[in-house]
């Protein structure tokens, strides 16, 4: 459609809805990149693992609720516009964000911290669930037929980018204000600056107009009366939704998180890698494979969109269990001789009391050189009472590890390669469900498939696979199987179920 | 292709309930294995999240896997208008 608008008329289009998107997707990921600071400062200090378990599950509970948001906005899309709810959501999402900024800590209002903080986080999750459909409908419709998937590329590179800028946003403060300050309070610059953002990016919306195939729609009065009961209960389009979603939306949101969210979990988490070094990695993986949504979107115009999707989730399929054990093997320190030790710094020793006991525990930490380059804090832990010890052995960690030159770049290009799979199943997906879903109930139709995907398979990824690590008898590795097994059933649903066409006319 | 659609149909409704099967029963092990108190509500609300949202999900792989052996996906619609 739209041969006749101007280039400027669409780039302009493009513009606007991508930047209001890419705001929503910094709002929503500035909380999963500081899971384990926000953990530290709504749970009670000694809740530990569980602390992260359960700022896991307030992150995974803003995926949960996608589905939800899809559904409501989806409707309200197919019924008022595209354009004022895309525009609802934004400040909704906005709003939300600034909110958590100001919750006072555990330590301040007790278990009300957690609450306050999961009310905004679905609140959040609901606006995200509206938006993505809105914004790729959206200019879907505006795109002239045969460059369909070129141009939705562009509201594709906004996750990823909404990513880079939350960890850009994050790793700036942090060297600003000092790693103490920024676990204290600074975690919440990211949160607060973001009423800037979407201020700007609202003022670029409401100078839009509506979508040209809603407002003809709208004019002939063929809107949908009840977009949810066409898009669901009609056979039809129902199994439509359920191959979209078993299909293609399933597979892509395993294979967007393992790469861009597990990928960054895993070396800080597991590698006990540096929380900047582990941030610096993956913003240079994504600076040097955005730009490849947009290749693998154009290329979906000229060679279709299946293959190009299933491809890219066969790359996860097979290659995911040697990259991660690539990280493993490059930053295990436990078999480091002291032949390779340059220089070991003078032990700091802390002493912290455990609750109301009479036990406390003592930690000897030294910062470890290796003549290749990799330095690491070694920590030493034992228990004392009346200042004895009285563990049977010392429980001994590494942490705070950086990498030599050759071996940083090296994960840059295993988390490149994952983000280039990542690319190869999302640049396409925004022109393959517009294609598969009718005008008026388009937003409704592809919205829902696409935040299961998403939102639960893909969001849930850090989770399942952080507790799936968790079980008795698990490698570091075993987390792995949730994204890989997802990723396989896709890949054979999508091969043997959908077809390769692409539409030249979506004004249906 | 068509009978291979239909035959995988089969391997799709069974798994649908397979893997609610496979859940619940990891469920019940993983919040018994907890230790009591806050830990075992932790692990339990956890599960719990899990089997809200696949079991719905498991329901649709089922109807999937139907209408796969019904032929519903042997021709898929030539263009967007005809799946409304």
């Amino acid at each position: 459609m739209s041969k006749s608008l101007p280039q400027s008329s669409i780039l302009r289009v493009i513009g606007a809805s991508s930047l209001g998107t890419l705001i929503e997707w910094y709002d929503f990921y500035i909380f999963g990149s500081l899971a384990t600071i926000i953990g530290s400062q709504l749970f009670p200090e000694d809740a530990g693992a569980s602390a992260l378990i359960n700022t896991l599950a307030i992150f995974a509970a803003g995926f949960i609720v996608r589905p939800f948001g899809a559904l409501v906005f989806g409707r309200l899309g197919d019924l008022i516009g595209r354009k004022h709810t895309f525009l609802l959501t934004l400040v909704l999402m906005g709003g939300s964000t600034f909110l958590i900024g100001l919750i006072p800590s555990y330590k301040s209002i007790g278990y009300a911290a957690p609450i306050l903080v999961l009310i905004l986080r679905l609140v959040q999750g609901l606006a995200l669930g509206g938006e993505y459909g809105g914004a790729a409908t959206y200019v879907a419709e505006h795109a002239p037929s045969g460059k369909r998937g070129f141009f939705t590329s562009w509201i594709q590179t906004t996750a990823t980018l909404g990513l880079f800028l939350s960890l850009g946003v994050i790793v700036i403060s942090k060297n600003m204000i000092g790693s103490g300050a920024f676990a204290d309070w600074g975690w919440r610059i990211p949160f607060l600056l973001s009423i800037l953002l979407v201020g700007v990016s609202v003022y670029i919306r409401l100078r839009m107009h509506e979508s040209p195939l809603f407002s003809k729609l709208k004019a002939e009065g063929k809107v949908a009366a009840n977009p949810l009961k066409e898009s669901f209960s009609k056979k039809t389009n129902f199994k439509m939704v359920l191959l979209a979603l078993f299909g293609a939306t399933m597979g892509q949101g395993v294979i967007w998180y393992t790469g861009q969210f597990y990928a960054q979990s895993f070396l800080e988490n597991t590698c006990k890698l540096d929380f900047n070094v582990s941030r610096y990695i993956l913003l240079w993986a994504i600076a040097f494979a955005t730009p490849f949504f947009v290749v693998f979107g154009a290329l979906s115009d000229r060679f279709g969109r299946k293959w190009i999707m299933l491809l890219g989730m066969l790359g996860g399929i097979l290659l995911y269990r040697p990259i991660y054990q690539q990280f493993l093997d490059d930053t295990d320190v436990t078999t480091v001789s002291n032949s390779q030790v340059l220089e070991v710094s003078e032990p700091q020793t802390e002493i912290k009391p455990l609750g109301n006991s009479q036990q406390s525990l003592r930690m000897r930490k030294q910062v470890y050189h290796l003549a290749s380059g990799m330095t690491y804090l070694k920590t030493e832990t034992d228990t004392l009472k009346g200042g004895q010890s009285i563990s049977a052995a010392q429980a001994v960690s590494y942490s705070d590890k950086t990498l030599p030159d050759g071996v940083f770049w090296k994960f840059v290009g295993l988390i490149t390669l994952q983000v280039l799979f990542v690319t190869m199943v999302y640049g396409p997906i925004a022109a393959f469900l517009v294609e598969l879903f009718p005008t008026r109930i388009r937003y409704t139709s592809m919205s829902l498939p696409y935040h299961i995907g998403n939102g639960v398979f893909g969001g849930l990824v850090p989770f399942i696979a952080t507790l799936i690590a968790s079980f008795p008898g698990a490698t570091p590795l075993s987390g792995l199987w949730y994204p890989i097994g997802i990723a396989a059933l896709s890949f054979v649903i999508g091969a043997v179920y959908l077809n390769n066409r692409q539409e030249e006319n979506v004004n249906d | 292709m068509n009978q291979l659609k239909k035959l995988l149909g089969l391997v799709w409704m069974a798994l649908g309930p397979a893997a609610i099967i496979f859940l619940a029963g990891q469920a019940y092990e993983k919040t018994s294995l907890a230790a009591e108190g806050s830990e075992r509500t932790n692990t339990a609300l956890q599960w719990g999240i899990i089997l809200f949202i696949f079991i719905p999900i498991c329901a649709g792989l089922v109807i999937f896997g139907y209408y796969a052996v019904k032929g519903a996906y042997d021709r898929l619609p030539a263009d967007s208008g005809e799946a409304s």
